[in-house]
C-alpha cells in the first residue's frame, strides 16, 4: 500500500493500455480479481472456510440437519434487520432503536388481533405503525441535526419504557388463532430464514438497481454532492429509518411466532449490536456511501456458523463470547486489507489511474468507510 | 489600490450572455466584495485571477445561486435573475464545477454522470443505456483517459474526476460554466488534458469562468482575463493584449503596496 512507485509502475497509467508482457495464469488472475473486486468476496470466502474448518476439525454434527436449522434459525431475524441496519449505514446514519422497536411490534400486533382483526392484516398493522418511529427517528435526526446514534438510542429507550408499560414487563402467549397461521410466520424452522432471503434479494436489487439504492448511496457517500445534484437529501435518509423501522418491527414479531411467546424482555440493544456486527463484517461501512444486502446475508451466516460450531464443540456460551469477539477483529482486518488492495487497484488488474499517495490513502479510507478528507 | 483607468477595461459588447453588476457580499462585518461588475461574452472563456481571500470564490458562489449578494444584479441573457439556489442557477443553464465536492465517490462513472436524471423503466434504473451515453458523450468531448465508465470514482485520479465533473454539466446542457480552480494540484499532463477539455466545452458554444493561479495555463486557454483585487475587478483585458509578465507585475504590484503600508504602519 504504501510502496507507490511499484504500483505506479505495474499499472498500466493515465493514457497507456494494458501493461506489456506476461500472459501467465492470466484467466486465472482475472477469475481471482473479478471474485475479490465483490464487496461480497471476503465475507463470503470466509464463510466457505468456516465450513471447512469445522469439516476439517471433526465437528460432525455441525453437518446435520439439527444444526443447519439453527443456523437458519439464528440467523432470520439478524438477517432482517440486518437489511434495515445496512440502509441506514449505506446513507450514513446508524439506527439504535431497530433492537426495541422489535421488543413492541408483536405486543402492537396483538393489540390488533385482540380488537378482531384478522393476524395477517394485524402484522400489516403493526410493521406500519412502527415504522412512524423511523419517521420520528429521521425527522429529529435530519431536521433537527441530531447524530442519528443519539437519536436512536433516545427513541429506544422511549420504545422500550412503552413496550415495559403496556406489557407490565409480562409475557404473554401468542393468541390461539394465530398459531396456525404463524407457521407461516416464524413458526417453522426455516420460514423465517425464506422470509429473510427473500427480502434480502428484493432489497439488493434496490440498492443496487433503483434510483432509491443510487440516492442512498450518494447521501452516504458524498451527502454535499447529492444535495447539489438536487437530491433530496432529507427524504432518502427519513424513508430509510422508516423502513428500518418496518424490518425491525417484522423480525420482532417473525421471532415472536417462532418462540410462541410474546416476550418484553426479547430483541433490545444485542441483537441491534448483532446486526450490525453481521452487516459490517459483510462489507458494510460504519461511514456511509458503502453496503451490500448479500453481503451482509454472509456476515450473519458468518455469526451463525461460530455460534453454531462451537456450540456443538461444547464450548460455554461465555467462552463463545469472546470467540465471536475476536472473530470479527480478525474478519474486520481482513477485510480492511482486502479493501486497500481493491482501492489501490491491485486486484482489479484493469485499474486505469496512477494515484497519488494521498488519493491512494483515500480511496482505501473510503472502501473502509473511514473519511477525513471528505467534504473539505 | 490600483488605479481604475478606463484603458484597463473592455468595453461590454452586444453579445455579453451573462453580465454581473455591482455587486456586493458581507458577511457580518466583514466585506468579501465590495462592488464587482464583470461581464462574459458568448462562447468565451474568461480567467478570474487574484490573490487567496480577494473573493474570487465567493464571486463564483454567488453567480451559481449557492450564496445571495449583498446588493447587485446579475443579467442572464439581458434578463435580470435571481437564483436562491444551485438548482435553480442550473435549470437556468449557470453549472459550476468545484474539484472535489461533486462526485460521488462510491458510485460508478456513469451513475455519477446521470445523478438526478437517470432513466428507469420501473423500478429498474436502465443501466446499459446510461453506460452507453455516457461512454459515448465522453468520446464526443475526447475523453480518453478512462478504461471504462463502469469504474468507482473512488479510483479516479484528480485529473479524470474533474474531467468527469465538468462533462457531466456539459452534459446537463448547461450554457454557462464555472470552474473553480479546476487546475489545483494537477500535473502538467492531467492540467494539459483538463485545458483541451475546457478548448472543448468552447467549441461547443458554453461560455466559461475559469479560476486559476497558474497564468501560464491561464493565457493558454482564456480569451480575456479579469483580476480580482479587494473585492474588485480591477483589470480585465483580451488576453491578446496582455502576458503572463503583465499579470504577475499586476499581482506584485498589489503586494508591494501592501508591504508597504505594512512598513508604514509599523514605523
Amino acid at each position: 500500500m504504501s510502496d507507490v512507485s511499484d504500483t505506479a509502475e505495474r499499472s498500466p497509467g493515465i493514457i497507456g493500455d494494458v501493461p506489456s508482457g506476461r500472459h501467465r495464469s492470466r484467466v486465472l488472475n482475472r477469475a481471482g480479481a473479478i471474485f475479490l473486486n465483490q464487496r461480497e468476496a471476503s465475507i463470503t470466502l470466509i464463510a466457505v472456510l468456516l465450513f471447512i474448518y469445522f469439516w476439517a476439525s471433526g465437528t460432525t454434527a455441525f453437518f446435520s440437519h439439527g444444526s443447519f436449522v439453527n443456523i437458519a434459525e439464528y440467523m432470520g431475524p439478524y438477517v432482517i434487520i440486518g437489511i434495515g441496519l445496512v440502509l441506514v449505514m449505506v446513507c450514513g446514519e446508524i439506527d439504535l432503536s431497530i433492537g426495541f422497536v422489535w421488543t413492541l411490534s408483536p405486543f402492537i400486533m396483538h393489540f390488533f388481533i385482540d380488537s378482531g382483526l384478522p393476524t395477517v392484516l394485524a402484522i400489516v398493522i403493526a410493521v406500519l405503525v412502527c415504522s412512524l418511529i423511523g419517521l420520528l427517528n429521521g425527522v429529529v435526526t435530519t431536521v433537527f441535526g441530531v447524530p442519528s446514534l443519539i437519536t436512536t438510542l433516545a427513541s429506544g429507550f422511549l420504545v422500550f419504557g412503552y413496550t415495559l408499560t403496556i406489557s407490565s414487563a409480562q409475557q404473554i402467549n401468542l393468541p390461539a388463532q394465530s398459531v396456525h397461521i404463524g407457521r407461516w410466520f416464524g413458526g417453522e424452522a426455516w420460514s423465517e430464514i425464506i422470509w429473510a432471503s427473500v427480502l434480502v434479494l428484493l432489497f439488493h436489487v434496490l440498492l443496487r438497481r433503483t434510483r432509491w439504492g443510487l440516492y442512498t448511496v450518494s447521501v452516504g457517500g458524498n451527502m454535499l454532492g447529492a444535495r447539489e445534484a438536487g437530491i433530496k437529501v432529507n427524504r432518502i435518509k427519513i424513508g430509510n429509518f422508516m423502513m428500518a423501522s418496518s424490518l425491525g418491527a417484522l423480525a420482532g414479531i417473525l421471532e415472536a411466532f417462532k418462540n410462541t411467546i410474546i416476550d418484553p424482555s426479547a430483541g433490545q440493544l444485542t441483537v441491534v449490536l448483532t446486526g450490525i456486527a453481521g452487516a459490517v463484517i459483510g462489507g458494510t461501512a460504519m461511514l456511509g456511501g458503502v453496503g451490500t444486502m448479500i453481503g451482509m446475508w454472509f456476515g450473519v451466516l458468518v455469526l451463525g456458523e461460530l455460534q453454531d460450531g462451537f456450540n456443538l464443540r461444547g464450548i460455554s456460551s461465555y467462552k463463545y463470547l469472546m470467540i465471536e469477539g475476536g472473530a470479527i477483529i480478525v474478519f474486520m482486518i481482513v477485510n480492511t486489507y482486502l479493501s486497500k488492495l481493491r482501492g489501490s487497484g491491485r486486484l482489479v488488474g484493469t485499474s486505469s489511474t496512477r494515484s497519488t499517495p494521498r488519493l491512494k490513502t483515500r480511496q482505501a479510507m473510503d472502501q473502509i468507510g473511514a473519511r477525513p478528507f471528505r467534504g473539505e | 489600490m490600483s488605479t481604475q483607468s478606463a484603458e484597463q477595461f473592455t468595453q461590454p459588447t452586444e453579445n455579453d450572455i451573462l453580465r454581473v453588476e455591482h455587486i456586493s457580499k458581507r458577511y457580518g462585518a466583514v466585506t468579501a466584495l465590495t462592488d464587482v461588475s464583470l461581464r462574459l461574452e458568448r462562447g468565451e472563456v474568461l480567467g478570474l485571477i487574484g490573490d487567496n481571500g480577494a473573493g474570487k470564490s465567493t464571486l463564483i458562489k454567488i453567480i451559481c445561486g449557492f450564496q445571495q449578494p449583498t446588493s447587485g444584479r446579475l443579467i442572464l441573457n439581458g434578463e435580470e435573475v435571481s437564483f436562491s439556489s444551485v438548482t435553480q442557477a442550473r435549470a437556468a443553464g449557470i453549472d459550476v464545477v468545484y474539484q472535489d465536492l461533486a462526485l460521488v465517490n462510491q458510485l460508478t462513472v456513469y451513475h455519477n454522470m446521470f445523478l438526478n436524471r437517470e432513466p428507469v423503466r420501473w423500478p429498474l434504473l436502465r443501466n446499459k443505456v446510461m453506460r452507453q451515453q455516457a461512454q459515448k458523450h465522453l468520446d464526443s468531448m475526447g475523453i480518453k483517459t478512462l478504461k471504462s465508465v463502469d469504474v468507482e470514482v473512488a479510483s479516479l485520479s484528480g485529473g479524470q474526476r474533474q474531467a468527469i465533473a465538468v462533462a457531466r454539466s456539459v452534459f446537463g446542457n448547461a450554457k454557462v460554466l464555472l470552474l473553480d480552480e479546476p487546475l489545483a494540484a494537477m500535473g502538467v499532463k492531467e492540467g494539459a488534458m483538463i485545458l483541451d477539455i475546457v478548448r472543448e466545452v468552447k467549441e461547443r458554444g458554453i461560455s466559461v469562468i475559469i479560476i486559476a493561479h497558474n497564468y501560464g495555463q491561464v493565457l493558454q486557454v482564456c480569451d480575456r482575463v479579469n483580476l480580482l483585487q479587494g473585492g474588485k475587478i480591477t483589470y480585465d483585458k483580451y488576453a491578446r493584449d496582455t502576458s503572463v509578465e503583465a499579470l504577475t507585475e499586476m499581482v506584485v504590484a498589489e503586494y508591494r503596496q501592501a508591504l508597504e503600508e505594512r512598513h508604514r504602519a509599523a514605523s
